[in-house]
């Protein structure tokens, strides 16, 4: 669940970084880059455990479903934190320098 | 375990070298843009640490997300040795073992995508050229 959490919001991000006119303005580029990367690695430890469990990979326990999906979804936000603050440092758009040169 | 550990390894690297070719491009650069105020748009071309920048941002995107998951599943702890596995030298063995088959497979794929990604980017790149060429021509 977390890797399929994780693939859907790169994908996402990546239809966002695709149509939106102000793409590096907002750094969304860095948001895709983050989430493919981590679903790619995510990706090889899939392929690990399911060439040691085969099917039985599948089989599991709502309780496992459940913990990976919130997993997921704590993943995701880390994601888009790791974001803001990155946009918040780079300042694409010069939002501190105009905020502090009228004060 | 502590597969994440190849690629960190691995971005490390790649952030150590995109800040020295990053250098290398200004420097470079320096000269033609006091000449002629900006670089002409048919002579456009992907730098290298553009390039790098994007292999950057897959390995320590993943690399933090990978952390707080191994954070998540207790193998990672805020305290020496940090990695659970460290405990007993059977985890250890077992830990190194996955570094060598998981975490590589992690490195070569995260860096074999970005090599796909390079060249379809030059590709698209270098038609955009060829179409301005054209059409100053």
């Amino acid at each position: 669940m977390t890797l399929l959490i994780t693939i859907i919001a790169s994908v996402i991000a990546t239809i966002v970084w695709y149509a939106a006119e102000q793409r590096d303005a907002y750094k969304l580029g860095t948001l895709s880059l983050i989430y493919w990367g981590a679903s790619l690695m995510w990706l090889m430890d899939f392929v690990f455990e399911y060439a040691e469990l085969k099917t039985e990979y599948f089989n599991q326990a709502f309780a496992d479903i459940l913990n990976d999906s919130l997993l997921g979804v704590a993943v995701v936000t880390l994601g888009l934190v790791a974001w803001v603050v990155i946009l918040l440092i780079k300042d694409p758009k010069g939002v501190f320098k105009k905020k502090f040169s009228k004060q | 375990m502590a597969c994440f550990i190849v690629p960190a390894a691995e971005a490390i690297a790649v952030t150590a070298a995109y800040v020295a070719v990053k250098k290398n491009e200004q420097k470079l650069q320096a000269p033609k843009l006091a000449e002629g105020g900006k670089l002409a748009d048919n002579t456009a071309k992907i730098t290298w640490s553009k390039r790098l920048s994007w292999l950057m941002g897959l390995l320590w995107g993943g690399v933090l997300l990978l952390t707080f998951e191994h954070f998540w599943h207790g193998e990672v702890v805020p305290f020496p040795p940090f990695l659970t596995a460290m405990a007993s030298p059977e985890d250890t063995a077992e830990m190194l073992h996955e570094m060598a088959t998981v975490g590589v497979s992690m490195a070569v794929t995260v860096t074999a995508v970005w090599g796909v990604i390079c060249a379809v980017a030059e590709a698209k790149v270098k038609a955009i050229r060829n179409a301005l060429q054209k059409t100053a021509a």
